[in-house]
């Protein structure tokens, strides 16, 4: 029998006529290899003199001279300033406060520069108002080194001089003053008050034809039309979400970029649990957004859906009778009329909804309710945007009744959705200037470029909130040959004043009301007098008593907005756009710090795509499928608005996603001006019709494959609830922390003993109670996932960008990520409680399905957002795995790593349980095949030069800003004194808004970090591993208390 | 060692000026190095040294004095010396136009030509704004040719003071006699030593030569002889025993022996060897201005922290933007070296009075001064230091850390640097370097409140009262290297 036994390899060799398997006999591949290929051409080859032993030659002799060359050490030269200016100290950075305000991001920022140039952006604490940076304004620094930007005035793709510009501009205003064609001024928002001022000037100089219209790529036109009808001034109302106790958002995106964002602060603040209260955050939503993933309650709604339920809503809070709709939203709008009518004033409503009805009716329920959250008194003025002004620019270019079109801020051939009009209508303008940054759709459409500066090279103002004013002032001379919109406002109508000189003058005569001009400037911001409303108590009073008869009298309009949101019906599968944390309005598409940011929600890079419920991608046979090197693949899909047609746009299915709604953000799709590389994506303003972010869109599966580079794929969490510890506020507020958050147990002598005792320990600890010892505190109850201390600490630590190919092969270099997890049942708790009931291998509880089916999230799952970066441990896995003690652990807590010591053997990565360390797999610096920041000299100046460029072969990782720390102790003992709370920090804890990342020294008993270590909720990721980091997280409480 | 780990760290201070150029080659390109022969001239040089010579200084100045103090009329000249180094030298001097007019016997000058008795120069001296704004003639004139550089008053002076600097003035500029006598002398001792070292070498070397020359002559004669004898000499018999290299090849234990002795030697010095490669000890680099730090911080004991003041605050020393350099040379327009005159070695590599004028004349190329009009033209060249201390990128060294928290001295590692002729690297910059100085030296801490608390633990901890920077976890590697 045993003669009998016949091995082989392959089916195919069963086959004795299989012809593969012949061939295979004779020769090692089944194919030629095609050695020609990768030699060259045979010609060449053949004729060359060169053998194979002068190979071996010129290789010895370059090994050599390699070798020999590498024992001279470089010449360097040090240039000293001829003149130093008096506040540079080489070696010393300087901070200047000034403002973003490029029309989409608003915010009062710190510039942190070095030697005179800009490197990092911080958020400026003293603002009141708008004083954090989200991602993209982090990143905005890396803008001014755009390689790609425009470096002086052109005509006709030639550069000019200013003078020409001037010339041409000037005559041509002059010809049309007073003729019947308009000069029109299309600009971004700027809301700014001296630029107001100025174009006013403008418009008397150059006579009644001149006409400015505000347009913004992403509009909120319905919110301000809705507040101008109810308060009579085209602004958006503001919100303090630490207020409400109760906040239900139809589909407002207000941790993202609805309308202006910024308030993920206040939002985080009412979130972590205090004297055993949170506030209850409610969303109805059709994509799932961070704001949605944040909320304790999430209603998967079409926007259809969405209008219905919140005109039922007003009317359960009216107790008029709503009727008709559809019946399927009613248990949810049940739900929330009990809990608001719960909270009465204490409860806030908002909507994302761009329908001027339902925003109306949103201030009309906050009327009502007279929520403390609502603030109309003081308003937004961050967009302005009209859309009937464009809409009517547009048809006034077709029909020729524009003498000459300024652009600033704003790129309508590529955000209008009706760009070809507009091109159409551009032949038609006399004279067309565009202010560019990049040479963009419009400037290359355009008659003149006028070079714009980055907003860190510009003079500016802007008033963000009624009364808050915020100053603008460059950080670094231009680095082209620039010129501002307002410089060159100025100079056309004739004025020798620069606009510095023009802000000053304004604000001297009318805002600083007799306070100091350098003070307002060196705080960057300024309160003006605002007129106090008076005693709001007595009047919330008074509206408590009246609030029935109030509304009675003001319901003519609301009654017919919500009869038109009752009867709103659609048409097959809702389109909803959308804007991304990472790309906003895409006006930084050329930003490889954004483009390799990871959406917090898809956690994909490099891309936008189509989000769909996985019911719907079923029904269209599209699917998302992992392949071998680990990346995402993906189908394409061609979607059809109106008769407009989108090919081939990445499908991503998206747990969450409303039924017969699909998602598709903005800001991608953009070609011209940009690095080959950045021009990622689909152009979804081309769907953007009527400027209404909802759309009925027609869906079709594409040909094709799509190679997304997502940098997570489990999106579960398997029922490990240790990873993410969460409960619920009723039992943080009634168990003993032990139930909730449990310490796990080792057996010591057959005796359970808790993980961190020192009996578990086979090592000795080192006592780190003298000195300072540094712990970082996470809470994910604050957390919003925002990612701003991603890009932070991008900027601070020179992590390099690695492009779209190799985040997809999982290499990926950030520091530090943030994770997001999905649950599989409705809620984590389920997970858990499915993995707990497992039984044995097959069956209905067993564990080879079970787990199976604990790999798909749910159709509306609980999202849960982590920060993970080195936990610097105090027992290290991977310290002891090092060979040459590359990585060593301070007495000050950090892990540290001594790059010029690793040889790369990567045994650290394979031995850490928190995945965190990176490993450079190729020179990301001075090397083609990386052309991103860190390839330019433009580019290379963003480069903190406190922090090693890390160079290929070695193992990278979070330092927990060792040179920030360092800098904070010599400080202190230059000057002589104790460091007080609060002067450590890392790049994420100052970047982090919400205060989620609270770092300092734990040796410091009266620090805030060594408080929270000692709170309830505290853990440490993976405790039962016994690393015993120096990273900490709160348990995450979820509100699900019903009213 | 791992991969080149490029921090990214420009010293260059020029970036701002650069920008303006939107030139963004900042000159980080490796250079060709510039040899540095060191050895052998340095031994020269050392030996040279012990030839220099000294004292003559006071002997001159007093020599000079007198002269001064004869040729005056009414003034004590001496007197006046003083004063005019304290009050007016920063914008006069006697034979040149600076930022006033050059005052070489202004009292006659100012008499004969315009008529203008001393009273006027009383009044001018102690309140020239005064005098312009009362409209006088001569003042307006004056204040109108020097760029409308108003003279501060100095109403403090009193006539006798101003009597004695115009006597000061009045006196024929001091003759370079004496000095050109220090010259000869001090180029006579000089050459004299080096002129009879050289003949007692020489003469050495004749006499061992004429001793070889001897040698082989005797060897031959004898040779000679020894044929002439018939004597049959040792080695034709010695060619029938083994050679003696048969003879080592066939003891291998001795074969063993030396292959392990050269092996180790070997080693020993390829070790030798790499371990200095990277390390640039003695590195002296020529610059494009010849600096002499000799002469600043030596000869005039200028503060280093003077022109490095960004030591005190920032991780760089700071090599001194060109302004720095002009708060003095201003006024210092030519290098009058030495009282006694510049020694023989000096001469010897050139470093006259001339060449140094001529070094500040390099500066003024450079930071766009025009000598003749006193004032900037704007046109500057920025100057491209060679740069001596390269700290690799990967290291982090904060110079306020030592200088100001620690209180170190700059010699402690940067040497002897006021005697320097040319700025060198005195210390190897090695990481064992920095690390033994971490583990010798106590840390800093009296009247430091920062280190009071971690004092009083650590101290409790180990027992002792001083603390060594390595006790403070000053040997971790992260706290360099990041």
């Amino acid at each position: 029998m045993a003669s009998n036994k016949k091995y082989w390899k392959s089916e195919a060799e069963l086959n004795p006529n299989d012809s593969i398997v012949e061939a295979l006999r004779q020769n090692e591949f089944a194919e030629e290899i095609p050695v020609d290929e990768f030699l060259g051409d045979k010609e060449n080859l053949s004729a060359t003199t060169t053998n194979r032993r002068d190979f071996l030659k010129y290789v010895g002799f370059s090994t050599a001279a390699a070798t020999v060359a590498a024992c001279e050490g470089p010449v360097h030269k040090s240039i000293p300033y001829v003149v130093q200016p008096d506040n540079i100290v080489p070696g010393v950075a300087n901070y200047y406060a000034t403002t973003i305000a490029n029309g989409y991001d608003f915010a009062s920022i710190l510039v942190k520069t070095r030697e005179g140039r800009p490197i990092k952006i911080e958020n400026n604490t003293e603002a009141k108002v708008g004083g954090s940076a989200n991602a993209r304004v982090q990143a905005s620094v890396l803008t001014l080194y755009d390689s790609k930007r425009v470096q002086g005035p052109m005509a006709n793709g030639e550069p000019i001089d200013w003078k020409e510009l001037d010339d041409a501009v000037k005559a041509k205003l002059r010809s049309l003053k007073g003729s019947g064609k308009q000069i029109v001024l299309m600009t971004q928002t700027y809301a700014s008050p001296s630029t107001d001022k100025l174009i006013a000037d403008f418009k008397a100089e150059y006579g009644g034809n001149v006409n400015h219209v505000v347009y913004d790529a992403i509009s909120e036109d319905a919110a301000l039309n809705a507040f101008n009808a109810a308060y009579g001034e085209r602004a958006l109302a503001d919100y303090d979400f630490e207020k409400a106790d109760v906040i239900v958002s139809f589909g407002a995106d207000f941790l993202g970029d609805w309308q202006g964002g910024g308030y993920d602060g206040g939002y985080a603040k009412g979130r972590v649990p205090k004297n055993g209260k949170m506030s209850k955050h409610i969303q109805l939503e059709s994509n799932m957004t961070l704001t949605g993933g944040n909320a304790d309650k999430r209603y998967p709604m079409t926007p259809t859906q969405q209008k219905i339920a919140l005109a039922k809503l007003y009317g359960k809070l009216n107790g008029s009778n709503v009727g008709g709709g559809t019946s399927d939203v009613d248990a949810a709008v049940e739900n929330i009329a009990a809990q608001i009518k719960k909270a009465r004033n204490k409860a806030v409503v908002v909507t994302g909804l761009n329908d001027v009805n339902a925003q109306a009716v949103v201030l009309a329920i906050n009327e009502l309710l007279a929520s403390e959250a609502f603030d109309t008194e003081n308003p937004k003025y961050v967009r302005q945007g009209d859309v009937a002004k464009v809409n009517k620019l547009v048809a006034d270019m077709n029909a020729g009744r524009v003498g000459a079109l300024i652009m600033d801020g704003v790129n309508p051939v590529y955000s209008l959705p009706n760009s070809a009009d507009f091109v159409s209508g551009l032949d038609k303008v006399g004279i067309s200037v565009s202010f560019a940054f990049n040479n963009d759709e419009t400037a290359q459409s355009s008659d003149y470029i006028a070079a714009a500066p980055h907003y860190l090279e510009s003079w500016g103002d802007a008033q963000l909130k009624k009364g808050h004013y915020s100053l603008m002032q460059p950080a670094i001379r231009e680095l082209f040959d620039t010129r501002q919109f307002q410089n060159a406002l100025l100079t056309w109508m004739g004025s020798e004043q620069t606009y510095y000189d023009y802000i000053k003058e304004t604000w001297s005569t009318s805002l600083l009301q007799g306070s100091d001009w350098n003070k307002a400037l060196q705080d960057g911001v300024f309160i003006g007098a605002i007129t106090e409303v008076a005693s709001d108590d007595a009047e919330q009073a008074t509206i408590d008593s009246s609030e029935v008869e109030e509304v009675q009298s003001g319901i003519a309009p609301i009654a017919s907005a919500i009869r038109s949101l009752v009867n709103s019906t659609s048409s097959g599968t809702e389109l909803v756009l959308y804007s991304k944390v990472g790309m906003g309005d895409g006006r930084q598409a050329n930003n490889p710090w954004l483009q390799e940011f990871p959406d917090p929600i898809s956690r994909v890079s490099w891309d936008n795509y189509m989000t769909i419920s996985k019911a719907d991608a079923e029904a269209l046979e599209m699917e998302n499928f992992n392949v071998a090197d680990g990346g995402l693949n993906g189908s394409y899909a061609k979607l059809t608005v109106d008769g407009v047609v989108l090919d081939n746009v990445p499908v991503i299915i998206q747990p969450g996603q409303a039924k017969d709604t699909v998602g598709l953000s903005f800001g991608y799709g953009k070609q011209a001006g940009m690095q080959y590389e950045m021009a990622t994506g689909v152009n979804a303003y081309t769907l953007y019709k009527n400027f209404s972010d909802v759309q009925s869109v027609k869906i079709e599966k594409a040909e094709g494959v799509h190679e997304f580079a997502c940098v997570q794929l489990h999106k579960t969490l398997m029922g490990r609830g240790d990873i993410i510890k969460e409960t619920t506020l009723e039992i943080f507020n009634t168990k003993d922390h032990q139930e909730w958050n449990h310490m796990p147990q080792v057996t010591l002598n057959h005796q359970e003993i808790p993980v961190t005792s020192p009996d578990a320990d086979m090592w000795e600890e080192f006592d780190r109670s003298i000195g300072h010892h540094f712990n970082l505190s996470i809470d994910l109850n604050a957390c919003t996932g925002c990612g701003a201390c991603v890009i932070a600490c991008h900027a601070e630590n020179n992590v390099p960008v690695v492009g779209k190919e190799e985040v997809r092969k999982s290499r990926d270099m950030h520091w530090l990520r943030i994770d997001r997890y999905y649950s599989s049942e409705e809620t984590f708790e389920q997970d858990d409680e499915k993995k707990e009931g497992m039984d044995g291998l097959w069956g209905d509880n067993g564990s080879l399905g079970g787990f199976r089916e604990m790999e798909d999230a749910s159709a509306n799952p609980q999202v849960a957002f982590q920060p993970v970066m080195c936990q610097h441990c105090n027992h290290a896995p991977c310290e002891t795995v090092c060979p040459v003690a590359a990585t060593s652990h301070g007495r000050q807590g950090q892990n540290q790593m001594a790059y010029n010591r690793c040889v790369g053997t990567r045994y650290c990565a394979n031995n850490c349980p928190y995945k965190v360390r990176r490993f450079n797999w190729f020179l990301y610096f001075d090397n083609d095949e990386f052309d991103f920041n860190m390839n330019n000299d433009l580019g290379k100046m963003v480069i903190n030069p406190d922090v090693n460029v890390r160079s290929r072969g070695v193992m990278e990782k979070c330092s927990m800003c060792i040179q920030m720390t360092q800098k904070t102790i010599l400080d202190a003992k230059r000057d002589g004194r104790a460091i007080k709370d609060g002067e450590f920090q890392t790049a994420c804890s100052a970047a982090c808004s919400s205060g989620a990342m609270v770092f300092g020294d734990v040796n410091d008993k009266d620090s805030k970090v060594s408080e929270l270590k000692e709170d309830d909720r505290m853990y440490h990721l993976l405790e039962h591993v016994g690393t015993k980091p120096n990273v900490f997280y709160h348990v995450k409480v979820r509100n699900t208390n019903e009213a | 060692m791992s991969p080149i780990l490029a921090r990214w760290n420009p010293i260059v201070l020029s970036i701002r000026s650069k920008y303006r150029a939107k030139n963004f080659d900042r000159n980080f390109v490796n250079m060709k190095k510039v040899l540095y022969r060191h050895l052998f001239s340095k031994v020269l040089g050392l030996s040279l040294l012990f030839f220099s010579i000294s004292s003559y200084a006071q002997e001159e100045e007093a020599v000079s004095a007198e002269v001064v103090a004869e040729a005056s009329g009414g003034g004590d000249a001496a007197k006046g010396k003083q004063l005019f180094n304290q009050n007016c030298a920063a914008c006069h001097s006697l034979d040149r136009k600076m930022t006033g007019p050059a005052l070489a016997n202004v009292e006659a000058r100012l008499s004969e030509d315009e008529g203008l008795d001393k009273e006027w120069l009383y009044e001018w001296i102690k309140n020239s704004p005064g005098m312009i704004k009362a409209g006088d003639a001569y003042a307006n004139k004056i204040y109108a040719e020097y760029n409308q550089a108003a003279m501060t008053a100095f109403p403090t002076l009193s006539n006798t003071d101003v009597d004695d600097i115009l006597a000061y003035t009045a006196a024929p500029p001091p003759a370079p006699v004496v000095a050109v006598a220090a010259d000869a002398t001090g180029e006579g001792a000089g050459s004299e030593g080096g002129v009879s070292n050289e003949i007692i070498l020489g003469a050495l070397a004749l006499v061992f030569g004429l001793l070889v020359v001897m040698l082989i002559l005797v060897n031959s004669t004898l040779r000679r002889i020894a044929e002439a004898n018939g004597v049959i000499l040792e080695k034709e018999k010695a060619e029938k025993r083994t050679p003696v290299w048969k003879a080592f090849a066939q003891n291998q234990f001795l074969v063993l022996v030396s292959a392990i002795f050269l092996l180790l030697a070997s080693a020993y010095f390829a070790y030798g060897w790499m371990m200095q490669v990277g390390v640039d000890q003695g590195y002296a680099p020529v610059q494009p201005i010849h600096y002499s730090h000799k002469i600043h911080a030596g000869d005039n004991k200028i503060e280093c922290k003077y022109c490095h003041s960004s030591a005190r605050v920032s991780k760089t020393s700071g090599i001194p933007s060109l302004n720095v350099c002009m708060n003095c040379h201003k006024s210092i327009y030519e290098y009058k070296g030495n009282p006694e005159g510049p020694s023989a070695e000096d001469i010897a590599n050139g470093y006259t009075n001339e060449f140094y004028t001529g070094e500040i004349k390099k500066l003024y190329k450079a930071v766009g001064w025009d000598e003749e009009n006193q004032k900037y033209t704007g046109e500057t060249q920025p100057v491209a230091w060679v740069r001596v201390h390269n700290l690799p990128d990967f290291a982090y060294f904060n110079h306020s850390q030592h200088v100001s928290v620690a209180g170190i001295e700059c010699q402690t590692c940067h040497g002897p640097v006021e005697e320097m002729e040319i700025m060198e690297q005195f210390a190897p910059l090695t990481m064992g370097w920095c690390i033994n100085c971490h583990r010798e030296t106590n840390v800093k801490m009296e009247g430091n409140e920062y280190y009071e608390a971690i004092h009083a633990e650590l101290s409790k901890k180990y027992g002792v009262e001083e603390l060594t920077a390595a006790m403070m976890g000053g040997l971790e590697c992260g706290k360099c290297h990041y």
